[in-house]
């Protein structure tokens, strides 16, 4: 695997970001080029603003002369699809690459396109504003305050300190988040995940391949995977429920044969900090309504037996393409024993997660590891 | 290893220029109950989605979200692929490898566009690079027309090679009653519409439409059940070239080359022409249907334009192409090439009405897109 470092204003193009992140993932696999046989690119017309966005990059990902597919949609779900090739038996070693440069974007205005054009397009719904919806329901459903909101921004700008890929290390305190500027309310600044430019990659291979590799880094598997998709408007959806994600979490769980206590790490789709304790919700690691509180008692900072987000997580860099694979990286590094000043002690089981749509509609859970 | 995998059902709209009646959704939710009767099954034996089409032409983020009422994919796990012309073949592709490898046993392809909503050519145009590129490629007609003309210098190949196919695919197009274009037209209009960019003419040339297809996939055990005749994937493959427009190769097209070789080997075809029983080509200029032949081992290079005049992909040809009336009859972009798959499944199922050639055991789909992106997928009715 491989990942630039996240930051805004990269002055580096689309494929100057993939060649990085891909020379980087084939030199962590000992591979080169020539042993990949298919290529997975994440990328948005959208965010790119170009039609086809995956063609910019499809020389730069080693994708000239092989077979190469391209999902729209976060990392995670590039992923799914990259592995889904390989268990088809169609194909031996996967290289799955995404990238994403917010700096060159119009955050608001392409989120807004995510909306219904005739109705809710107008109101001026965009990320930020639709999840501040979500934020607010689900304070009216926990009782979840916007201190205890701010401390997951704390806790994941803190545990950035720690890992030199993240944009925004910082050693802030509930009230900076507090004062900070008034984005949606109740979403301050300093509760929405930044604009971020940045790339990553994986290669995949299959048990046969990857055995034959001559790395000398520990491979780490992908053990189990779901995803699952709640109703588009937001009117249909109690944006407090999870019932999405839990179906997701459930298969993931199922599939790896674990249960929640097998999991020594946890990444988790934070593009803003109430996400973190919803989310932690569907995924079972706090009973429903259960999250912010336990968030204020500490029950998810990095001492604690189950560090979540330890790189610091989307809301110290959220190059939106690639989030969720940069959470899978970061697991990854968790399993291997290489997070630096931030591994998690004796990590063997990692869950990364990823969302698609807005307010989360979508949801990927991985369980990585042994 | 992976599962074997054959496709049970195809639904599609009828296309048409201006699907006023529908919304992009309500399109969706068209193919998807048509597919879902074709294969006589309810959305409850379908376990996963994949949907695609070209993001800038309806301007909507996140259509595998969006679409949602349409797809029946609430609480459904459900991605969305893109690729250009061959977001069709890569839906299909992901549908199959989603069952291929064991994660889902049924699952749905999708793809749709609604190109009057579109500026279609201004948003085709921004795939090529900002500075370099965009102005001389400017949307799809002026590299097809570039190429041809090449072809035409190096081959000998004439407008008329081209006017053949457009008038044979147009005509075979009124048996066709989901085609968007349904006219009878000779070769001498083709050759008297207007010129488009030399040598493209208007009627050699597809149209945009509105409209959506979509196609059930099942594995081995589930498709016996479903169906008694599903089509079989014997091979799924794609080759990608280059960036840009200008370091790519014009005279003959190596992706497809290289694109059908793999498919051909995996599926054990030697002699294309004779082993075929019918080809589904994403051809979207008839002027493609004379000089990709080559490309496709149909023929030696440069004798594509023989292979045309002689007849032999007429309906009543040793090889009949696009008996649906292919792309320059029909043309909703990100179904475009699914359509290549459904219609190429249902003359092995032996649902092509009117269009049927008879008893088809192995038939071709092919997918064309941005930047000489070929797919190929090869379906039989036999057991891979």
């Amino acid at each position: 695997m491989g990942q630039t470092k996240y930051e805004t204003g990269k002055r580096e193009t689309f494929h100057e970001l993939v060649w990085e992140v891909a020379n980087k993932a084939l030199k962590d696999a000992g591979i080169t080029v020539k042993e990949i046989d298919n290529v997975v690119s994440i990328s948005s017309d959208f965010w790119d603003g170009r039609t086809i966005s995956s063609m910019a990059i499809s020389d730069t990902s080693g994708a000239y002369d092989k077979d190469i597919s391209t999902v729209e949609g976060d990392g995670t779900f590039g992923v799914l699809y990259g592995m889904m090739r390989i268990l088809s038996g169609s194909f031996g070693t996967t290289m799955v690459v995404a990238h994403h440069k917010g700096s060159e974007s119009d955050m608001a205005g392409i989120t807004n396109t995510c909306f219904d054009p005739l109705v809710e397009r107008k109101l001026g719904l965009d990320a930020v504003t639709s999840s501040a919806l979500q934020a607010r329901r689900y304070m009216t459903v926990s009782g979840g305050t916007e201190e205890q909101f701010a401390m997951v921004s704390v806790k994941n700008h803190g545990n950035a300190m720690r890992n030199p890929f993240a944009q925004l290390p910082m050693d802030i305190t509930v009230e900076d988040v507090m004062a900070s500027e008034m984005m949606s309310s109740p979403l301050k600044k300093l509760d929405c995940s930044p604009v971020s430019d940045g790339a990553a990659a994986v290669v995949l291979a299959a048990e046969r391949n990857a055995k034959k590799l001559t790395t000398n880094k520990k491979r780490v598997w992908l053990n189990g995977v779901g995803h699952y998709t709640d109703a588009y408007r937001l009117g249909d959806r109690d944006l407090a429920d999870t019932r999405a994600l839990k179906k997701a979490a459930k298969k993931a769980y199922e599939m790896a044969g674990v249960t929640l206590d097998d999991i020594d790490v946890a990444e988790i789709y934070d593009a803003f900090s109430y996400m973190e304790p919803l989310w932690l919700e569907g995924l079972g690691f706090c009973e429903d309504g259960q999250g912010p509180e336990q968030i204020e008692r500490g029950k998810f900072t990095f001492d604690s037996e189950l560090p979540v987000n330890p790189s610091g997580g989307r809301l110290s860099a959220n190059p939106v393409q690639v989030a969720g694979l940069a959470g899978m990286i970061e697991c990854v590094l968790q399993c291997r024993g290489e997070a630096g000043r931030r591994q998690v002690r004796g990590a063997e089981i990692a869950l990364a997660h990823g969302i698609n749509g807005m307010c989360g509609q979508s949801h990927c859970v991985w369980v990585l590891g042994k | 290893m992976g599962k074997r995998v054959g496709i049970v059902g195809v639904g599609q709209t009828h296309h048409a220029a201006h699907r006023l009646d529908a919304s992009g959704v309500e399109l969706i939710a068209e193919a998807v109950t048509r597919c879902l009767d074709d294969a006589q099954i309810t959305l409850e034996d379908v376990d996963a989605i994949v949907i695609g089409n070209m993001d800038h032409f309806e301007n909507i983020n996140y259509v595998d979200m969006w679409a949602t009422d349409g797809l029946g994919s609430c609480m459904k796990p459900v991605f969305k692929v893109t690729t250009g012309g061959t977001t069709g073949t890569t839906v299909g592709g992901a549908a199959y490898y989603s069952a291929a490898s064991g994660m889902f046993d049924v699952v749905m392809g999708v793809g749709w566009e609604k190109n009057s909503e579109s500026d279609t050519q201004a948003a085709i145009a921004t795939c090529a690079h900002p500075v370099l590129e965009r102005d001389p490629f400017a949307g799809a007609i002026g590299p097809l027309a570039t190429e041809y003309s090449m072809y035409m210098k190096a081959y000998g190949a004439t407008e008329e090679d081209a006017a053949i196919v457009a008038a044979r695919d147009r005509n075979n197009a009124l048996n066709n009653p989901y085609a968007h274009n349904r006219m009878a037209v000779t070769v001498e209009d083709v050759m008297n519409s207007p010129m488009l960019s030399y040598p493209v003419k208007f009627l050699d040339m597809c149209p945009r439409s509105d409209g959506a297809c979509a196609v059930i996939f099942a594995v081995e055990e589930k498709a016996k059940k479903i169906c008694d005749k599903p089509a079989w994937i014997h091979a799924s493959v794609v080759r990608h070239d280059y960036t840009h427009f200008g370091d790519l190769e014009w005279q003959w097209m190596p992706t497809l080359e290289r694109a059908t070789l793999q498919a051909y080997k995996y599926a054990g075809i030697t002699n294309p022409v004779k082993e075929f029983d019918v080809a589904e080509l994403y051809q979207p200029c008839a002027t493609t249907g004379v000089k990709w032949l080559d490309s496709m081992w149909f023929c030696e290079r440069g004798q594509g334009p023989k292979l045309i005049r002689s007849g032999a992909t007429h309906m009543d040809g040793i090889i009949p192409i696009n008996p649906s009336g292919g792309v320059v009859a029909t043309n909703p972009i990100g179904a475009t090439a699914l359509i290549r798959v459904a219609e190429a499944a249902w003359q092995i199922m032996g649902r092509a009405g009117d269009r049927q050639i008879p008893n088809v055991k192995k038939a071709l789909a092919t997918g064309f897109g941005g930047c000489s992106w070929s797919d190929v997928f090869v379906l039989g009715a036999d057991l891979p």
